[in-house]
């Protein structure tokens, strides 16, 4: 390239268009008056882009063909579930009524609505095998707050106040410890065997008078069944605490192993993974959790009851040791509305073969793979709905990187597998094909993959210098984090 | 099969492959005892049509009432192109932008995103989002406590005029953390946080003070004695602000002789439906000194390998990812794509068009406010000034009046006389831009007959 | 990858350097093993003049891309000093990290407890058996 002219950005930003006194005149309502106080007035307008309605079209459709996506392409990121999101369930969730319904509209104005939200409830509990549903929390992440409070707040309502400590695998995602601490308790990380299971001796050691709970995933995030559950439910239920169950993982068990008939007393599940709600770029996402009976009074609020042939809110009068509310009104209503519309064209049937396809996918890719010469992490065990592979040896012999293939992998049109997580296997890639993708799209896969490793012996430096057909090549973050630039500045 | 396209070959063949003879065989390490049986409670599968037709009729039993109901979620027109953009499958199928170059589109969709509600909010950066207004409240609190060293009472001063379901959320999330969270009481006239009731806390210890502009009754407060006052004991300021108000109301980051210190929000307003509550999209900014204290999600412009502008994720060494138990929060994700909207809709407002909003939005309250008040029984509560929402009080008990109103396709306004009985028949209501005055006369002549019904019974 | 143990120093597990000062006060740094491991650093949070340490105490964060670390007081007392211009130039600690990368100054309470930490003979021993 020319290194004398400066680069110019793929896509100039929405304030690079803008041009006073230019806007989308059809959006403007009409102009009205009404008296501010002087005091309170703003007096220079916000950097806002002033732009024409087809500039800003233009502008964001262009950015959106920048990223990858389900739509567009394979996306095995690992332990994110990026199964299809069916277009229907999109269509009948934004109908009119249901987007224009203010969610403090009287009862009387939403049994429409609160019929779907209900029937949700009871489906996730059947599916789960707990005692009741609560669908507030907006994300994984406040599914498993919700889940320590309750048991924090069970063991507060038995005057057990001497409980403290959350125990969490080492394998854990990050959001277990986080989640804990948030919830003012102290986390301790216990090990893993080499075979990828709980380290019981190391649980045995640290369960006791001062242990809450215990954050497990099942399947792991390793990748792998948890084959000694039985016997951790045991060890921690014995010594007076809970057990938890991350619902990351469910896609692998669906319909076939409930985490209630494991021995788990409350769970959150993922929505947007499990139940094919879109992922958005990051979000909404929707994190309901289930709960086995003792928990049940605690609940965060509001859920959806029934009286009669009535449906009704649920809130604090009705739950009064409840952990209170999470939200401003009762969760993403919108996503549980999309997983609502899955569950029902998905079926019964339909969920027992969510859990079957999706470990049938995972393990014929880590088979071809492992015949394609890659390495597993735990050869020995089973794929779950995802499994993962180390590339020590191509990071030692070619000084090419699990990262170094993730990237490649962009060029050859596969969104890359998750890396570097779990942190216990070194140089790792975290493969999910989940089970809407077909036959030939994994073979693709495995073609791009043993592809890479042909050209990592060859030329590595070509593979560590991916990717080279999209948008920006490897992005500096150390001048990112360093020369923090947040926000767009006008040209001095 | 739903959505699973493997046909009966394609099942032998990687049956084949994997060595084994059947699906059930690939369970084998899940001990026999807990396999799970029928799913009774399930419904068996229905199609895409036949779902489409109980949705279609359950959407239409909702019914489509005149919605004059705000208190925290408020009703604005839609440009078609925010959602027709939003719902593109490359943005609503992609995930949170790990991969830099393969998640551009969303990268810079958030740089622009943190560029507009910075200045909106007149500070100097923003996160990506969080889940909503009331959630990042609670995030703003526990922020405060870190970013404020000094301090070691962990005490928050909470309005009562802020909106009642936040307080209830900043003290679910927070509260697990010791943060003492304090009320403070608003002036029974005006309808402003008092700052005769401020004078309790003299000299002590404050870690932060909390001030909603518009408060939950849409009263304007006095920003600027309450900023100061805020600084002048040490404490730090939060602000929750209504984002359609912030294109004619003085920027927080312009409040008092400072400015405050952590914004936060809800970003509904900004080309979000109601949709029965979410998924809404929180917003939070603060000054760049606080910036590693800040939770979610950030991007950051950068360079790639060959010197071309490129965004990316920065600063991720303050998440649950990273820091484990040390993290600032255990968020994940933002709301991507409720800030996709967002950003959308801004983009088609511009300046002059979200100050139209919020001026036509202030204007239809007002003539609201006054077909309402000349109502029999009805009387305004508040004499402050305000924004686009205004508590009135009826002479009737609310809740069999606003079920009337409702089988005359009225959402008449949110009962507040469970969160504040001191006040009576306290009714919210809120009119917007997208209220006409046959509108708003139809709803003053419904409440005047169901009033005068009510009384007659 | 080997990385330099200067045998005039005094380390921690923890990968803390501290280095006894005329004065009576001692210098402390992480050690070139660690500015390794953590790479290109972005952020560097050091503790304020005054403030007392118990050993052990996470006192000062250091940050790079992809990890982001606790620094614990090597030893009790009180913070003397600390080093000011890492806040604009983190990558000090990585180009010279038992120099122009030193992170505060500590005035010890028991200036005798400096020699129960590992000198550098043990600390290599300590490195060597990790990479193993």
């Amino acid at each position: 390239m020319n290194t004398t002219t400066s680069p110019r950005p793929a896509e100039p930003t929405i304030f690079d268009l803008s041009q006073p006194g230019r806007s989308a005149a059809a959006q403007l309502p009409p102009a009205l008056a009404a008296d501010v106080p002087p005091a309170l007035r703003r007096r220079r307008p916000p950097l806002l882009p002033e732009v024409s309605e087809l500039q800003a079209v233009r502008h964001f459709t262009r950015l959106s063909q920048m990223n990858f996506s389900i739509d567009t392409h394979f996306y095995p990121l690992g332990s994110c579930t990026m199964k299809y999101n069916p277009r229907g369930c999109n269509q009948y969730a934004m109908l009119p009524g249901f987007l224009a319904r203010h969610p403090l509209a009287p009862e009387s104005l939403g049994q429409g609505f609160m019929a779907c939200m209900y029937e949700l409830q009871q489906m996730l509990t059947e599916l789960t095998g707990m005692q009741a549903v609560s669908l507030t929390p907006m994300a994984g992440a406040q599914g498993e707050f919700a889940g320590v409070a309750m048991i924090r707040a069970y063991h507060r309502a038995r005057g057990d106040l001497g409980r403290t400590e959350i125990i969490v695998p080492e394998a854990a995602h990050g959001t277990n410890p986080a989640t804990a601490t948030m919830c003012g308790m102290k986390v301790i990380e216990i090990h893993c065997t080499a075979e990828g299971d709980c380290d019981l001796e190391a649980l045995r050691r640290v369960v006791g008078p001062n242990t809450a709970g215990i954050m497990l995933t099942n399947p792991s995030t390793l990748g792998v069944f948890e084959r000694t559950i039985a016997d951790i439910r045991g060890l921690v239920h014995d010594a007076g605490g809970l057990l938890y169950y991350d619902g990351a993982n469910l896609n692998a068990i669906l319909g076939k192993v409930r985490p209630g008939d494991m021995g788990f007393d409350v769970i959150h599940m993922n929505l947007h993974k499990t139940f094919s709600t879109p992922h958005g770029g990051g979000g909404p996402g929707a994190g309901a959790i289930g709960v086995a009976a003792r928990l049940q009074p605690f609940m965060p609020v509001p859920v959806v009851g029934r009286d009669g042939g009535r449906y009704r809110w649920l809130d604090e009068r009705d739950l009064p040791q409840s952990i209170g509310r999470l939200s401003a009104f009762m969760g993403n209503a919108g996503v549980l509305l999309r997983a609502y519309i899955y569950m029902r064209m998905v079926g019964r049937e339909g969920m027992r073969r969510i859990g079957e396809f999706a470990t049938l996918n995972a393990n014929y890719l880590l088979a071809r793979l492992r015949q394609a010469g890659f390495d597993a992490a735990y050869p020995t065990r089973r794929a779950t709905h995802e499994f993962s592979l180390t590339m020590k040896r191509q990071a030692r012999d070619q000084g090419v990187t699990a990262m170094d293939f993730a990237k490649r992998l962009l060029d050859y049109g596969f969104h890359a597998p998750t890396t570097y997580f779990p942190l216990l296997v070194p140089e790792c890639l975290l493969i999910e094909p989940t089970e809407t993708e077909s036959k030939e799209a994994l073979d693709g896969f495995v073609a791009a993959m043993v592809a890479i490793e042909r050209e990592a012996t060859a030329d590595p430096a070509h593979v560590k210098g991916a990717p080279y057909t999209l948008p920006v090549r490897r992005l500096d973050d150390v001048r990112a984090a360093k020369h923090l630039d947040l926000t767009w500045k006008p040209a001095a | 099969m739903a959505f699973i396209p493997h046909t009966a070959e394609d099942v032998r063949a990687m049956l084949a492959t994997i060595g084994v003879s059947d699906i059930e065989q690939l369970f084998d390490e899940i001990p026999a005892g807990l396999r799970a049986g029928e799913l009774h409670g399930i419904p068996p599968a229905a199609s895409e049509m036949e779902v489409g037709r109980l949705m279609s009729a359950r959407a239409v039993a909702d019914g489509n009432p005149l919605n004059f109901i705000g208190a925290g979620a408020y009703e604005h027109h839609i440009p078609a192109a925010v959602w027709a953009i939003t719902t593109r499958g490359e943005i609503y199928t992609a995930y949170t932008p790990y991969q830099a170059e393969a998640s551009q589109g969303t990268l810079q969709t958030i740089y622009e995103y943190q560029t507009m509600i910075a200045s909106l909010t007149g500070m100097q950066v923003s996160n990506a989002s969080l889940y909503d207004g009331a959630s990042a409240l609670a995030e703003a609190c526990l922020m405060a406590v870190r970013a404020h060293r000094r301090s070691k009472s962990s005490r928050i001063l909470m309005p009562r005029a802020v909106n009642p379901t936040y307080r209830k959320c900043a003290s679910a999330i927070a509260g697990n953390q010791n943060l003492a969270f304090e009320n403070v009481g608003f002036d029974a006239r005006s309808g402003q946080t008092s700052m005769d009731a401020l004078a309790r806390w003299p000299g002590e210890d404050v870690t932060a003070l909390v001030i909603q502009q518009p408060n939950f009754f849409g009263v304007l407060e006095d920003v600027d004695a309450l900023t100061d006052w805020g600084h002048r004991h040490g404490a730090l300021v939060i602000a929750v602000v209504n984002p359609t108000s912030l294109a004619i109301l003085k920027p927080p980051g312009e409040w008092g002789e400072q400015g405050v210190d952590i914004v936060v929000g809800e970003g509904q307003p900004l080309g979000v439906p109601l949709a029965s509550g979410g998924p809404y999209v929180g917003f939070m900014t603060t000054r760049m000194e606080h910036v590693r204290q800040m939770p979610g999600r950030i991007v950051g412009r950068t360079v790639d390998l060959d010197g071309r502008p490129g965004y990316t994720l920065t600063l991720q060494a303050r998440e649950q990812h990273i820091r484990r138990s040390k993290a600032t929060s255990n968020i994940c994700t933002n709301q991507g794509l409720l800030m996709t909207a967002t950003t959308i809709y801004l983009a088609l407002m511009g300046p002059q068009g979200l100050a139209r909003v919020a001026t036509a939005s202030m204007a239809r309250t007002a003539e609201l406010v006054a077909a309402l008040g000349s109502v029999k029984g009805v009387e305004t509560v508040f004499s402050g000034a305000r924004f686009h929402e205004a508590l009135l009080r009826l002479d009737q008990p609310l809740g069999p009046v606003l079920e009337q109103l409702a089988r005359r396709g009225i959402a008449g306004g949110f009962d507040a006389s469970a969160d504040y009985p001191e006040l009576g028949n306290a009714l919210l209501v809120c009119a917007t831009e997208t209220k006409t005055s046959e509108d708003i006369a139809a709803y003053a002549a419904a409440l005047g007959e169901t009033l005068r019904a009510a009384r007659a019974a | 990858m080997t990385s330099t143990v200067p045998a005039e120093l005094r380390y921690t597990k923890s990968h803390e350097w501290i280095k006894r000062e005329r004065d009576g006060s001692v210098t402390v740094g992480i050690t070139d093993h660690a500015q390794h491991a953590l790479g290109d650093l972005v952020f560097v949070e050091t503790p304020d003049a005054g403030r007392t340490l118990a050993t052990g105490e996470a006192c000062a964060v250091v940050e790079s891309v992809k990890a982001a670390s606790d620094v614990y007081s090597p030893l009790a007392g009180l913070v003397a000093a600390a080093n000011a211009s890492l806040a604009e130039a983190p990558e000090k600690i990585n180009s010279d990290p038992y120099g122009e990368g030193w992170l505060f100054r500590l005035t010890p309470a028991d200036p005798g407890a400096v020699d129960g930490l590992l000198d550098a003979g043990a600390y290599a021993r300590l490195l060597e058996e990790t990479a193993e």
